[in-house]
């Protein structure tokens, strides 16, 4: 087969993008440099050279708009065709979307966040080159919210817990840990939240959180879920690349950055990790079709690629490894049902529903997790008890929180897995507490900006929360009946068991 | 433990499609030493040290033209390092 010849293209590709984004930079003769530029200096950081930041995309900004509007084309096409075909009723179960439920309370909002502080580093980095990839970063993450919003909506019409993910991203408890986690990189320095946002999650983390995410709508029948989300990654392979040119760029300016780097990566890998901690619940434990267990995809996407592949090339800097991360690895065969332990008992003051593990979920863990499931499953067979007897158990009282990831102290020390974990620091007279030595870490860093920290449980003791009992804290929480509790039996288990017994009576030919 | 930048994986994870089938066939073609895994929507190609993308091949499997920028709309996720992205070629590869 021939082509036809191409029409000769006045640019070239890199003379294109050095002409959108360099050639229309200029110093500025009214003001100083640092009148123009304040917030780069005092972190620490030391640039020298703006101009030595590489952008491998050459991404100019009328191919980003084209492909842009292609991905959306792509997008909205799938999202109306699942809608007018009722795809709703072709998912594996209705509980399958309590990950969804997740994702949309826990997720979204930090895609706005994101898309904020972006359009922030487009403004106020001083090269040209990164401020462009952050605009365009800015623009992909806005889209990712409204396009994510957009795709859930659908079942906001159907299913239980989809309605006030805003409202309740603010308030509920299990929406602080990702919460405070955006809130402190947005209130860190421009080059801290590079490291925090751009590398150690874009680049280290995002595909722990979103390809497992994806596979399992893939998996469970949720086209439009699936289609956002490599929608939404394939711009993310922009932001990763963006994250390490930072990483890259910071080292190789100065050598007095590299302490400061290496603290940065320290700090936000596990600020991150202990926010996967959410997606290993939802992986292992919320998708009835699974896909991977959290341990695997921890052992592909963090110890393989990361471990094996970048942390070699950021040796050649004297970049190390994550502090701590001895004790992720340590934890891969039990965060996913600590964490989720953790969410099975306090479901009655969440949005999304949870339940026991059925007996297929509990040969593959049997599989999955040789060293944990012996000592795990007892947990669930104790359970099995309590319903047997008519009571599956919720905890009344309220959970302490780690004063840094804030998720409620259900982590136990990895050379005894039945003793829970629980370090504390005593920073001016006063008590604080921790999950895990990572969490401890981070706060003797910084403890005048940890010890701010809005937490759920101190804040419903202290009044803040609308009131004082159960029934007027959810309602503070936007809460509605069906929202939250067990699976079996909830509004959302009851609505699928009727239209699916509907679609067996409807059979051609019945009357 | 450490492994020289020639011999570490990289790769690149690209959406299931028919659009994107010559692609990851050009993939193929192009880095013999490569191995495709399929995944839930997705397909995974990684590489020992380096893994190119080129249009001519790409283009030659598509029957038509092909823009290296159109790789965005197939790209999931890569591991390594963004080297090159030009007119004719992506190249992902470690740099130490």
């Amino acid at each position: 087969m021939t082509i036809a010849p191409k029409a000769p293209r006045k640019l070239s590709m890199k003379d294109r993008y050095s002409a959108l984004t360099r050639d229309l930079e200029w110093d500025p003769s009214y003001v100083s440099t640092e009148e123009m530029f304040p917030f780069t200096s005092f972190e620490g950081i030391k640039i020298h050279d703006w101009s030595k930041w590489e952008d491998p995309f050459r991404l100019t900004v009328d191919a980003y708009a084209k492909y842009q509007a292609e991905k959306d084309k792509r997008l909205y096409a799938v999202l109306d065709g699942f809608a007018q075909s009722q795809g709703h009723l072709s998912l594996t179960d209705a509980s399958y979307l309590n990950a969804m439920k997740l994702f949309l309370q826990g997720v979204s909002p930090l895609e706005y966040q994101a898309h904020r502080n972006f359009a922030y580093l487009s403004r106020h980095l001083n090269g040209p080159g990164p401020r462009f990839a952050s605009l365009c970063q800015s623009l992909d993450e806005i889209r990712h919210a409204q396009t994510e919003i957009h795709t859930l909506s659908n079942y906001n019409k159907y299913y239980a817990g989809f309605h006030s993910y805003l409202h309740m991203h603010d308030r509920v408890w299990y929406l602080s840990v990702p919460k405070s986690f955006f809130d402190d990189a947005l209130s860190a320095g421009p080059f801290e939240f590079l490291i925090a946002i751009g590398f150690s999650f874009e680049y280290l983390l995002t595909n722990l959180l979103f390809v497992p995410f994806m596979s399992g709508a893939s998996f469970n029948g949720d086209l439009p879920t699936m289609t956002f989300g490599f929608s939404a990654q394939s711009d993310e392979s922009r932001h990763m690349t963006l994250g390490l040119e930072a990483i890259k760029f910071l080292l190789e300016q100065d050598p007095d950055n590299v302490p400061i780097v290496q603290h940065w990566i320290n700090k936000w890998f596990w600020r991150g990790y202990r926010v996967t901690a959410l997606v290993a619940a939802m992986l292992d434990y919320m998708l009835p079709r699974k896909v991977m267990s959290w341990k695997e995809a921890f052992e592909l996407y963090f110890e393989q690629q990361m471990l094996g592949g970048l942390f070699q090339d950021l040796a050649y800097y004297g970049i190390e490894p994550p502090k701590h991360v001895d004790k992720a690895i340590q934890e891969k065969e039990w965060l996913s049902h600590q964490a989720y332990w953790i969410l099975y008992q306090f479901s009655h003051a969440a949005a999304f529903t949870t339940t026991t593990p059925n007996d297929e979920a509990r040969e593959w863990f049997a599989e999955m997790y040789p060293e944990s499931w012996p000592i795990i499953k007892t947990l669930w067979e104790k359970e099995d008890q309590n319903l047997a007897n008519g009571g599956r158990h919720f905890i009344r009282g309220l959970p302490q929180l780690c004063q840094v990831c804030q998720i409620p102290m259900g982590f136990t020390e990895m050379d005894d897995p039945l003793k829970i974990a629980q370090r504390s620091v005593i920073f001016e007279g006063e008590r604080y507490n921790f999950c895990s030595d990572g969490c401890q870490y981070i706060f003797e860093h910084e403890p005048v900006k940890f010890r701010q920290a809005w937490l759920p449980v101190h804040q419903i003791y202290q009044g803040n929360c609308g009131a004082a009992d159960l029934p007027g804290v959810l309602q503070w929480y936007g809460m509605q009946p069906g929202d939250g509790g067990e699976y079996l039996g909830s509004v959302d288990n009851e609505n699928w068991k009727t239209w699916h017994a509907q679609a067996d009576h409807n059979e051609l030919g019945e009357d | 433990m450490s492994v020289a930048a020639s011999e570490r994986p990289v790769g690149v994870d690209i959406q299931e499609s028919e659009q994107n089938r010559p692609v990851i066939e050009a993939i193929s073609a192009d880095n013999p030493a490569s191995t495709v895994n399929h995944m839930p929507g997705m397909v995974r190609v990684t590489s020992p040290g380096r893994l190119v993308i080129r249009r001519e091949t790409v283009e030659e499997r598509m029957g038509r033209e092909w823009e290296t920028h159109e790789f965005q709309l197939a790209i999931i996720s890569y591991f390594g390092h963004i080297k090159e992205w030009d007119d004719d070629e992506i190249v992902i590869a470690w740099d130490h």
